[in-house]
Protein backbone atom coordinates (compact mmCIF):
# COMPACT_ATOMS: atom_id res chain seq x y z
CA UNK A 1 0.00 0.00 0.00
CA UNK A 2 2.79 2.35 0.56
CA UNK A 3 5.09 1.15 -2.24
CA UNK A 4 5.03 3.85 -4.89
CA UNK A 5 6.98 1.47 -7.86
CA UNK A 6 4.56 2.71 -10.56
CA UNK A 7 5.14 6.23 -10.39
CA UNK A 8 2.89 6.68 -13.81
CA UNK A 9 0.53 8.66 -11.87
CA UNK A 10 2.52 11.74 -12.38
CA UNK A 11 2.03 14.00 -14.55
CA UNK A 12 4.13 16.00 -16.73
CA UNK A 13 1.69 18.64 -17.16
CA UNK A 14 0.91 18.48 -13.62
CA UNK A 15 4.16 20.08 -13.50
CA UNK A 16 6.04 20.87 -10.09
CA UNK A 17 2.85 21.87 -8.58
CA UNK A 18 2.04 18.64 -7.14
CA UNK A 19 5.54 17.13 -7.33
CA UNK A 20 5.67 17.08 -3.39
CA UNK A 21 2.75 14.59 -3.01
CA UNK A 22 5.10 11.90 -5.24
CA UNK A 23 6.04 11.65 -1.37
CA UNK A 24 2.59 10.08 -0.84
CA UNK A 25 2.54 8.17 -3.81
CA UNK A 26 -0.13 10.73 -5.11
CA UNK A 27 -2.53 10.29 -2.61
CA UNK A 28 -3.61 13.32 -0.91
CA UNK A 29 -5.75 12.11 1.52
CA UNK A 30 -5.19 9.57 4.88
CA UNK A 31 -7.69 6.89 4.56
CA UNK A 32 -10.06 7.71 7.99
CA UNK A 33 -8.05 9.98 9.91
CA UNK A 34 -8.15 13.58 9.36
CA UNK A 35 -5.54 15.49 10.65
CA UNK A 36 -5.64 19.24 11.73
CA UNK A 37 -2.87 21.37 11.51
CA UNK A 38 -2.15 21.52 14.90
CA UNK A 39 -2.75 17.86 16.08
CA UNK A 40 -0.85 16.76 18.01
CA UNK A 41 1.39 13.67 17.44
CA UNK A 42 3.45 11.00 19.27
CA UNK A 43 5.42 8.20 18.52
CA UNK A 44 3.82 5.03 20.32
CA UNK A 45 6.83 3.03 21.50
CA UNK A 46 5.60 -0.02 19.89
CA UNK A 47 7.69 -1.88 17.78
CA UNK A 48 7.87 -1.78 14.27
CA UNK A 49 8.39 -3.03 11.21
CA UNK A 50 11.19 -0.27 9.94
CA UNK A 51 11.69 -2.35 6.21
CA UNK A 52 7.63 -1.28 5.52
CA UNK A 53 8.14 2.36 5.91
CA UNK A 54 9.51 4.98 3.78
CA UNK A 55 12.04 7.38 4.32
CA UNK A 56 9.34 10.03 5.17
CA UNK A 57 7.99 7.74 8.12
CA UNK A 58 11.02 7.21 9.62
CA UNK A 59 11.66 10.59 10.22
CA UNK A 60 8.46 11.65 11.48
CA UNK A 61 9.05 8.60 13.45
CA UNK A 62 12.36 10.42 15.18
CA UNK A 63 10.77 13.74 14.82
CA UNK A 64 7.91 13.09 17.21
CA UNK A 65 9.70 11.19 20.39
CA UNK A 66 8.00 14.06 21.68
CA UNK A 67 4.57 15.65 21.14
CA UNK A 68 4.93 17.76 18.01
CA UNK A 69 1.99 19.15 15.88
CA UNK A 70 1.41 18.38 12.32
CA UNK A 71 2.47 22.13 11.20
CA UNK A 72 5.54 21.53 13.04
CA UNK A 73 6.67 18.18 11.32
CA UNK A 74 5.72 20.13 7.95
CA UNK A 75 7.67 22.70 8.89
CA UNK A 76 10.79 20.69 10.34
CA UNK A 77 10.40 18.14 6.66
CA UNK A 78 10.01 21.15 4.55
CA UNK A 79 7.20 19.49 2.91
CA UNK A 80 3.18 20.77 2.60
CA UNK A 81 1.20 19.95 5.60
CA UNK A 82 -1.13 17.79 3.55
CA UNK A 83 1.90 15.52 2.68
CA UNK A 84 2.33 15.18 5.83
CA UNK A 85 -1.02 14.29 7.26
CA UNK A 86 -0.70 11.59 4.57
CA UNK A 87 2.27 10.09 6.21
CA UNK A 88 0.88 10.31 9.51
CA UNK A 89 -2.49 8.71 8.82
CA UNK A 90 -0.33 5.38 7.28
CA UNK A 91 1.79 5.83 11.38
CA UNK A 92 -1.45 5.93 12.99
CA UNK A 93 -3.12 2.97 10.96
CA UNK A 94 0.28 1.32 11.96
CA UNK A 95 0.16 2.24 15.33
CA UNK A 96 2.90 3.74 15.09
CA UNK A 97 1.76 7.76 16.64
CA UNK A 98 -0.36 8.43 19.04
CA UNK A 99 -2.45 11.67 17.73
CA UNK A 100 -4.92 14.27 19.44
CA UNK A 101 -7.11 16.49 17.61
CA UNK A 102 -7.70 19.92 19.04
CA UNK A 103 -10.83 20.81 21.05
CA UNK A 104 -13.77 20.72 17.91
CA UNK A 105 -14.95 24.32 17.10
CA UNK A 106 -18.24 23.62 18.27
CA UNK A 107 -16.99 23.47 21.64
CA UNK A 108 -14.28 25.57 22.83
CA UNK A 109 -11.88 24.79 25.46
CA UNK A 110 -13.34 24.97 29.09
CA UNK A 111 -12.82 28.40 30.53
CA UNK A 112 -10.13 26.68 32.56
CA UNK A 113 -8.03 26.41 29.14
CA UNK A 114 -8.53 29.87 28.68
CA UNK A 115 -7.79 30.94 32.32
CA UNK A 116 -4.56 28.92 31.54
CA UNK A 117 -3.54 30.24 28.37
CA UNK A 118 -4.09 33.65 29.99
CA UNK A 119 -1.81 33.10 33.05
CA UNK A 120 0.62 31.42 30.21
CA UNK A 121 0.62 34.65 28.19
CA UNK A 122 1.51 36.80 31.03
CA UNK A 123 4.22 34.74 32.49
CA UNK A 124 6.10 34.64 29.20
CA UNK B 1 -2.49 -3.44 22.64
CA UNK B 2 1.20 -4.64 22.21
CA UNK B 3 2.76 -5.67 25.14
CA UNK B 4 5.39 -3.47 27.44
CA UNK B 5 8.73 -3.19 26.07
CA UNK B 6 12.30 -1.89 27.67
CA UNK B 7 12.30 1.69 25.66
CA UNK B 8 9.01 2.43 27.36
CA UNK B 9 9.57 5.27 30.05
CA UNK B 10 7.20 7.12 32.59
CA UNK B 11 6.45 10.02 30.39
CA UNK B 12 5.44 8.12 27.29
CA UNK B 13 2.08 8.64 26.98
CA UNK B 14 -0.16 5.38 26.62
CA UNK B 15 -3.17 6.96 25.14
CA UNK B 16 -4.30 10.18 22.77
CA UNK B 17 -5.91 11.71 25.74
CA UNK B 18 -2.32 11.93 27.44
CA UNK B 19 -0.97 14.14 24.75
CA UNK B 20 -1.24 18.30 25.22
CA UNK B 21 -4.16 19.67 24.22
CA UNK B 22 -3.43 21.78 21.16
CA UNK B 23 -4.95 25.64 20.94
CA UNK B 24 -4.75 28.30 18.38
CA UNK B 25 -4.45 31.96 17.88
CA UNK B 26 -4.85 33.73 14.43
CA UNK B 27 -2.59 36.44 13.67
CA UNK B 28 -4.09 38.25 10.45
CA UNK B 29 -3.88 41.64 8.76
CA UNK B 30 -2.80 43.26 5.35
CA UNK B 31 0.24 42.57 3.76
CA UNK B 32 3.17 43.96 5.28
CA UNK B 33 1.16 44.51 8.67
CA UNK B 34 3.87 42.98 11.14
CA UNK B 35 1.79 39.62 11.34
CA UNK B 36 5.32 37.34 11.35
CA UNK B 37 6.63 40.18 13.68
CA UNK B 38 4.19 39.64 16.32
CA UNK B 39 4.22 36.00 16.47
CA UNK B 40 8.01 35.98 16.47
CA UNK B 41 7.85 38.43 19.18
CA UNK B 42 5.93 36.39 21.71
CA UNK B 43 7.06 32.88 20.22
CA UNK B 44 9.66 30.49 22.34
CA UNK B 45 10.62 29.29 19.30
CA UNK B 46 11.72 31.02 15.98
CA UNK B 47 8.82 31.54 13.83
CA UNK B 48 8.76 28.46 11.33
CA UNK B 49 7.25 28.18 7.83
CA UNK B 50 5.67 25.69 6.10
CA UNK B 51 3.57 25.85 3.30
CA UNK B 52 0.19 24.23 2.10
CA UNK B 53 -0.35 23.01 -1.10
CA UNK B 54 -4.19 23.17 -2.07
CA UNK B 55 -5.39 21.05 -4.78
CA UNK B 56 -8.50 19.40 -5.63
CA UNK B 57 -7.87 17.37 -2.89
CA UNK B 58 -9.19 20.13 -0.39
CA UNK B 59 -12.64 20.10 -2.70
CA UNK B 60 -13.06 16.38 -1.63
CA UNK B 61 -10.97 14.84 -4.95
CA UNK B 62 -9.09 11.77 -3.64
CA UNK B 63 -6.38 11.21 -5.56
CA UNK B 64 -4.18 14.06 -7.70
CA UNK B 65 -2.93 12.14 -10.62
CA UNK B 66 -4.08 14.01 -13.62
CA UNK B 67 -5.37 17.13 -11.54
CA UNK B 68 -4.56 20.50 -13.85
CA UNK B 69 -2.23 22.66 -12.67
CA UNK B 70 -4.48 25.74 -12.53
CA UNK B 71 -6.38 23.92 -9.83
CA UNK B 72 -3.32 24.25 -6.81
CA UNK B 73 -2.22 26.84 -4.86
CA UNK B 74 0.50 27.30 -2.60
CA UNK B 75 -0.05 29.37 0.64
CA UNK B 76 2.76 30.07 3.09
CA UNK B 77 2.03 29.98 6.72
CA UNK B 78 3.91 31.12 9.65
CA UNK B 79 3.82 30.15 13.50
CA UNK B 80 4.85 29.84 16.61
CA UNK B 81 4.09 28.63 19.88
CA UNK B 82 4.05 29.10 23.40
CA UNK B 83 3.75 25.89 26.04
CA UNK B 84 1.68 27.26 28.20
CA UNK B 85 1.51 24.42 31.45
CA UNK B 86 2.12 20.37 31.29
CA UNK B 87 -1.53 20.04 29.50
CA UNK B 88 -1.72 23.46 26.78
CA UNK B 89 0.41 24.51 24.16
CA UNK B 90 -1.00 27.24 22.41
CA UNK B 91 0.09 28.14 18.42
CA UNK B 92 0.26 31.21 16.72
CA UNK B 93 -0.39 30.96 13.52
CA UNK B 94 0.35 34.63 11.18
CA UNK B 95 -2.47 34.10 8.52
CA UNK B 96 -2.43 36.08 4.74
CA UNK B 97 -5.38 38.74 4.98
CA UNK B 98 -5.79 38.77 1.18
CA UNK B 99 -9.18 37.84 -0.64
CA UNK B 100 -7.13 35.26 -2.14
CA UNK B 101 -6.57 32.91 0.60
CA UNK B 102 -9.95 33.06 2.14
CA UNK B 103 -9.58 29.53 0.83
CA UNK B 104 -7.99 28.31 3.20
CA UNK B 105 -9.19 30.22 5.93
CA UNK B 106 -11.70 27.58 7.01
CA UNK B 107 -9.18 25.26 8.24
CA UNK B 108 -7.25 27.71 10.05
CA UNK B 109 -10.08 29.20 11.75
CA UNK B 110 -11.28 25.58 12.87
CA UNK B 111 -10.44 25.55 16.54
CA UNK B 112 -8.80 28.56 16.75
CA UNK B 113 -9.83 30.33 19.87
CA UNK B 114 -9.77 34.03 18.08
CA UNK B 115 -8.01 36.43 16.17
CA UNK B 116 -5.74 39.39 16.17
CA UNK B 117 -6.53 41.75 13.34
CA UNK B 118 -2.89 44.16 12.43
CA UNK B 119 -3.69 47.24 11.62
CA UNK B 120 -1.30 48.95 9.74
CA UNK B 121 -0.98 52.71 10.40
CA UNK B 122 0.44 53.28 7.11
CA UNK B 123 -2.91 52.10 5.46
CA UNK B 124 -5.49 51.22 7.68
CA UNK B 125 -7.87 50.03 5.09
CA UNK B 126 -5.81 47.04 4.28
CA UNK B 127 -7.44 45.03 7.69
CA UNK B 128 -11.05 45.60 6.28
CA UNK B 129 -11.03 42.39 4.81
CA UNK B 130 -9.83 40.69 8.14
CA UNK B 131 -12.49 42.90 10.16
CA UNK B 132 -15.11 41.54 7.80
CA UNK B 133 -14.14 38.05 8.01
CA UNK B 134 -13.74 37.42 11.26
CA UNK B 135 -17.05 39.67 12.22
CA UNK B 136 -18.93 37.21 9.80
CA UNK B 137 -17.87 34.59 10.75
CA UNK B 138 -18.58 35.17 14.64
CA UNK B 139 -14.83 34.51 15.90
CA UNK B 140 -13.87 36.93 18.34
CA UNK B 141 -11.33 39.43 17.24
CA UNK B 142 -9.50 42.32 18.71
CA UNK B 143 -8.07 45.18 16.10
CA UNK B 144 -4.44 46.01 17.25
CA UNK B 145 -2.90 48.83 15.69
CA UNK B 146 0.94 48.90 14.80
CA UNK B 147 2.25 51.97 15.07
CA UNK B 148 4.92 52.27 12.27
CA UNK B 149 7.33 54.90 12.44
CA UNK B 150 6.34 58.04 10.64
CA UNK B 151 2.86 57.39 10.00
CA UNK B 152 -0.22 58.87 11.64
CA UNK B 153 -0.80 57.98 15.12
CA UNK B 154 -4.13 57.20 15.29
CA UNK B 155 -6.09 57.21 18.70
CA UNK B 156 -7.92 53.68 19.13
CA UNK B 157 -11.15 55.87 18.41
CA UNK B 158 -10.21 56.93 15.64
CA UNK B 159 -9.62 53.15 14.49
CA UNK B 160 -12.92 52.52 16.13
CA UNK B 161 -14.44 54.69 13.71
CA UNK B 162 -12.66 54.23 10.84
CA UNK B 163 -13.73 50.62 11.08
CA UNK B 164 -17.35 51.16 12.23
CA UNK B 165 -16.99 48.97 15.31
CA UNK B 166 -18.32 49.52 18.08
CA UNK B 167 -17.00 49.95 21.94
CA UNK B 168 -17.42 46.27 22.67
CA UNK B 169 -14.58 45.37 20.24
CA UNK B 170 -11.05 45.87 21.81
CA UNK B 171 -8.73 48.00 19.95
CA UNK B 172 -5.09 47.96 21.48
CA UNK B 173 -2.06 50.04 20.16
CA UNK B 174 0.67 47.72 19.80
CA UNK B 175 4.71 47.85 18.41
CA UNK B 176 5.05 44.17 17.56
CA UNK B 177 8.16 44.37 17.59
CA UNK B 178 8.27 44.36 21.47
CA UNK B 179 7.40 41.33 23.22
CA UNK B 180 5.47 42.84 26.42
CA UNK B 181 3.30 44.90 23.69
CA UNK B 182 2.81 41.64 22.13
CA UNK B 183 1.51 39.94 25.39
CA UNK B 184 -0.53 42.59 26.12
CA UNK B 185 -2.13 42.19 22.35
CA UNK B 186 -2.99 38.61 23.05
CA UNK B 187 -3.71 38.96 26.82
CA UNK B 188 -6.84 41.51 25.43
CA UNK B 189 -7.83 39.20 22.95
CA UNK B 190 -7.89 36.16 25.34
CA UNK B 191 -9.90 38.53 27.82
CA UNK B 192 -12.08 39.24 25.17
CA UNK B 193 -12.75 35.51 24.31
CA UNK B 194 -13.79 34.51 27.76
CA UNK B 195 -16.11 37.71 28.38
CA UNK B 196 -17.71 36.56 25.29
CA UNK B 197 -18.04 32.65 26.70
CA UNK B 198 -19.87 35.18 30.21
CA UNK B 199 -17.05 34.26 32.45
CA UNK B 200 -15.05 36.77 34.33
CA UNK B 201 -10.75 36.26 34.70
CA UNK B 202 -8.87 35.90 37.63
CA UNK B 203 -6.92 38.13 38.26
CA UNK B 204 -3.29 37.45 36.64
CA UNK B 205 0.00 38.94 37.41
N1 LIG C 1 8.27 50.57 13.12
C1 LIG C 1 7.71 49.39 13.20
N2 LIG C 1 8.04 48.45 12.29
C2 LIG C 1 7.46 47.25 12.34
C3 LIG C 1 6.53 46.95 13.36
N3 LIG C 1 6.08 45.69 13.16
C4 LIG C 1 6.71 45.22 12.07
N4 LIG C 1 7.56 46.15 11.58
C5 LIG C 1 8.41 45.99 10.40
O1 LIG C 1 7.55 45.90 9.27
C6 LIG C 1 8.06 44.96 8.32
C7 LIG C 1 7.00 43.92 7.97
O2 LIG C 1 6.73 43.14 9.11
P1 LIG C 1 6.29 41.62 9.00
O3 LIG C 1 6.16 41.11 10.41
O4 LIG C 1 7.16 40.87 8.08
O5 LIG C 1 4.85 41.77 8.37
P2 LIG C 1 3.86 40.61 7.86
O6 LIG C 1 2.49 41.09 8.18
O7 LIG C 1 4.27 39.30 8.39
O8 LIG C 1 4.09 40.68 6.30
P3 LIG C 1 3.61 39.65 5.17
O9 LIG C 1 3.69 38.28 5.76
O10 LIG C 1 4.57 39.87 4.05
O11 LIG C 1 2.23 40.07 4.82
C8 LIG C 1 9.31 44.37 8.94
O12 LIG C 1 10.42 45.03 8.38
C9 LIG C 1 9.17 44.69 10.42
O13 LIG C 1 10.42 44.86 11.03
C10 LIG C 1 6.22 47.97 14.34
O14 LIG C 1 5.42 47.77 15.24
N5 LIG C 1 6.84 49.16 14.21
MG1 LIG D 1 4.65 37.49 7.34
Amino acid sequence: MMTRGDSSWFDEAAGPLVRPYAVTGGRTRSGRTEFDMISLVVAARTETDRRTLDPEHLTILSLCRQPISVAELAAQLDLPMGVVKVLLGDLLDRGDILARAPAPVARLPELNVLQAVLDGISRL
Amino acid sequence: MASADSETTADTPRSADELPLAVKLLIAGGFGAGKTTLVGSVSEITPLNTEEVMTEASLGVDDVAGVEAKTTTTVALDFGRITINDGVVLYLFGTPGQERFWFMWDELCHGALGAVVLADTRRLESCFPSVDFFEGRGIPFVVAVNQFDGAHHYTTDEVRGALDVGDDLPVVLCDARERESGKEVLRSLVLHVMSRMGAPAAATG
